[in-house]
């Protein structure tokens, strides 16, 4: 059998063909539409004029940066922030506490109930957060619970409240990570190892739900520690009535505090970013080979 | 003796009856498969045994202990799932070792179950794996380990091999089949592929609309189905109306051309119409085959590599039939419209039930 004949070629003949074809094929870069750019600018200026006034204006204390050093001595903002802080974490433990087991019952029991239990962690939207806590406060100012006789009484109560304040966001992190995994088969083949509700939750559902918890109780913690009207009707030491009462004392510490909580809230969501991108390829179920 | 017994076992859904009156005993290490069309109940009966669904009536028996109502986690049931269901934020020797951690064995005895398992499904090396990181059939191999792990008393596989390829699914099939007969369990195994039971299993129980259409070998199952269902979901069949001459000495007439079964008609009487069928590979083109004969126009003929599979019209019925012959290289296949002479011995006319011949919903398999 003779083959095709294989006969000599000019020096650099293959290399000349390979070089044409590479700068065929060569991408040009797409830069976008104009418009794009515009639009893109637009936002970038919506969202970084007013960060970059508060700091001009924060700047203008003197003497130079007057107005953090001032911030960072008064010993009221770090305890209001503290105690915020410490509020959050609680609110965060308790609300995953209530949220995961209800949301993993809803998913695998009770779908039915999902519309019924959104609308129910839906409502604090509905409701002023000045109602609920007027009408907690009146609830809860006499016998049988009289919360708001003592401090610690006024703490929980405001927990609570935040528990019901961070539903939204908690349930919907929750639900959507539940919705990435397999639960009911999980939960079965848990089950069929002779795993019991609480091993399954603790060794199963929450670990596979953690980049879900992070962003749901990152976006919790940022709303708790802003927050002003239950922390002021309830007479709390919270860093949002501090915030308010620097805003109306002060000219250009309010800016500081401001741009140092921003970047507090920056650096959560820093955090969840990395923390999610190292877990994100873990979570696969069955069936994607 | 029997290990594992339903009897009487219902499920309902509503008023819809998922699964009714199904009865079966399985000896202690005995492979059983449930096959059928999905919807028949062979997965719903197999989370009966598993305890994910609570039978309406029945009871379910495992080592003369009444389970019925006991919940999942106290049964002592490993379970393979079709998805695998491996945890994901564990590793291979996590997600192997977690029944025993639940068991609250010491880690030094979770460890040595752990290693020895990975050397029987041959991943002694990705223990410290996360499922992620496996191919799909290596996920299902680690997952027979797991539900292997706590020593069960009963293994149940729900379509393990329908999300892997067909080559993967024939090598896992096997290493399945040897596991099991190695360890000796007692295992139930739902498949709609009828391939993957008859090659895997002691018995099979085909399944349709929530009733067992039959239990057996599956030699039995394929050579001696009981039902018209049975007949056209195990294998590929020919299912023929015949008028019955004579039920006594088993002659009846297809296409006006009288042919002889092996067995005296009993449930029909004279002149009245049955169903029989005719296996392809049972079936001779010429007269060499049997001393039964049918006279056709080739229809069509197909090429399916080692088999050439010819479709034969009877001319008077018009009901058309098919035959295997082995492919010969050195023989051309009948040509179209070309008459031809079909035989096949008494035992291959199978009479299968009385009226004529059903149309049954479901892909007869290749």
């Amino acid at each position: 059998m003779t083959g095709p004949a294989i006969g000599p070629r000019a020096p650099g003949a293959l290399e000349s063909v390979a070089t044409s074809a590479v700068t065929a094929d060569r991408p040009r870069r797409n830069w976008g539409s104009p418009w794009a750019w515009i639009i893109f600018l637009i936002g970038v200026l919506y969202f970084t004029v007013p960060l970059i006034a508060t700091f001009i204006i924060s700047m203008r204390a003197k003497p130079l940066f007057a107005a953090y050093t001032n911030s960072f001595a008064d010993p009221r903002f770090f305890s209001s922030l503290i105690y915020s802080f410490v509020i959050g974490l609680i609110t965060v433990a308790l609300s995953i506490a209530l949220i995961v087991p209800t949301a993993y019952w809803v998913r695998l029991r009770a779908p039915r109930l999902r519309p019924f239990v959104e609308f129910i962690t839906l409502l604090p939207f509905v409701i002023p957060p000045v109602v609920l806590v007027f009408g907690l406060i009146r609830a809860y100012s006499r016998p049988p619970l009289p919360f708001t006789n003592t401090d610690i009484g006024s703490s929980a109560l405001l927990v609570f409240a935040y528990i019901v304040l961070s539903l939204p966001y908690m349930y919907r992190s929750v639900d959507s990570g539940l919705r990435a995994i397999d639960i009911r088969t999980l939960t079965e083949a848990a089950q069929s190892m002779g795993a019991g509700w609480f091993t399954i939750l603790v060794r199963i559902i929450l670990p596979n739900l953690r980049v879900a918890l992070l962003s749901g109780a990152f976006l919790s913690l940022a709303i708790v520690i802003g927050e002003f009207t239950m922390a002021v009707y309830l007479a709390r030491p919270a860093f949002g009535p501090y915030l308010a009462l620097l805003g109306a004392n002060r000219t250009y510490e309010p800016a500081a505090v401001s741009l140092i909580s921003f970047g507090v809230t920056w650096l959560a969501m820093i955090a969840i970013a990395l923390i999610g991108r190292g877990s994100r390829t873990r979570i696969q179920v069955g069936g994607a080979h | 003796m029997t290990f594992l017994e339903l009897t009487g076992v219902q499920k309902r859904f509503g008023d819809v009856a998922a699964v009714e009156d199904f009865n079966l005993a399985a000896e202690r290490g005995e492979f059983v498969s449930f096959l059928g069309p999905s919807g028949c109940g062979k997965t719903t009966t197999l989370r009966m045994i598993a305890g994910f669904e609570l039978p309406t009536h029945g009871s379910i028996v495992i080592d003369d202990v009444d389970v019925t109502h006991r919940p999942p986690n106290q049964r002592n049931v490993g379970m393979v799932f079709q998805s695998y269901a491996l945890f994901p934020n564990m590793t291979v020797a996590g997600n192997i070792g977690f029944g025993l951690r639940v068991r609250k064995r010491p880690s030094a005895q979770i460890a040595k179950r752990v290693s020895e398992l990975l050397a029987l499904i041959h991943l002694e090396d990705r223990g410290n794996r996360y499922p992620y990181q496996l191919s799909g059939g290596q996920q299902q191999r680690v997952a027979l380990a797991r539900a292997l792990a706590f020593e069960p008393q009963v293994l149940l596989l729900d379509e393990p091999l329908s999300a892997l390829d067909a080559k993967i699914r024939i090598v896992l099939r096997k290493e399945i089949r040897t596991i099991q007969r190695q360890l000796g369990i007692t295992t139930v195994y739902v498949t709609h592929d009828q391939e993957e039971a008859l090659s895997l299993s002691d018995r099979v129980v085909v399944m349709s609309e929530g009733r067992i259409e039959q239990i057996g070998a599956p030699a039995d199952i394929y050579n001696f189905p009981a039902t018209p269902f049975v007949a056209s979901f195990v294998g590929t069949l020919n299912l023929l109306a015949a008028k019955v001459i004579d039920g006594g000495e088993g002659r009846i007439s297809v296409d006006g051309q009288e042919i002889r079964s092996a067995k005296p008609i009993t449930d029909a009487h004279d002149g009245s119409t049955v169903t029989i069928a005719l296996r392809p590979e049972s079936i001779e083109l010429g007269e060499g085959g049997g001393v039964n004969r049918l006279r056709g126009v080739v229809e069509d003929t197909s090429f399916l590599g080692s088999i050439v599979r010819i479709r034969v019209r009877l001319p008077e019925s018009q009901t058309t039939l098919s035959l295997d012959t082995f492919n010969d290289p050195n023989l051309d296949p009948p040509a179209i419209d070309e008459t031809v002479t079909l035989s096949f011995p008494r035992e291959a006319c199978l009479v299968i039930g009385s009226g004529p011949a059903p149309v049954v919903d479901v892909v007869a398999g290749a």
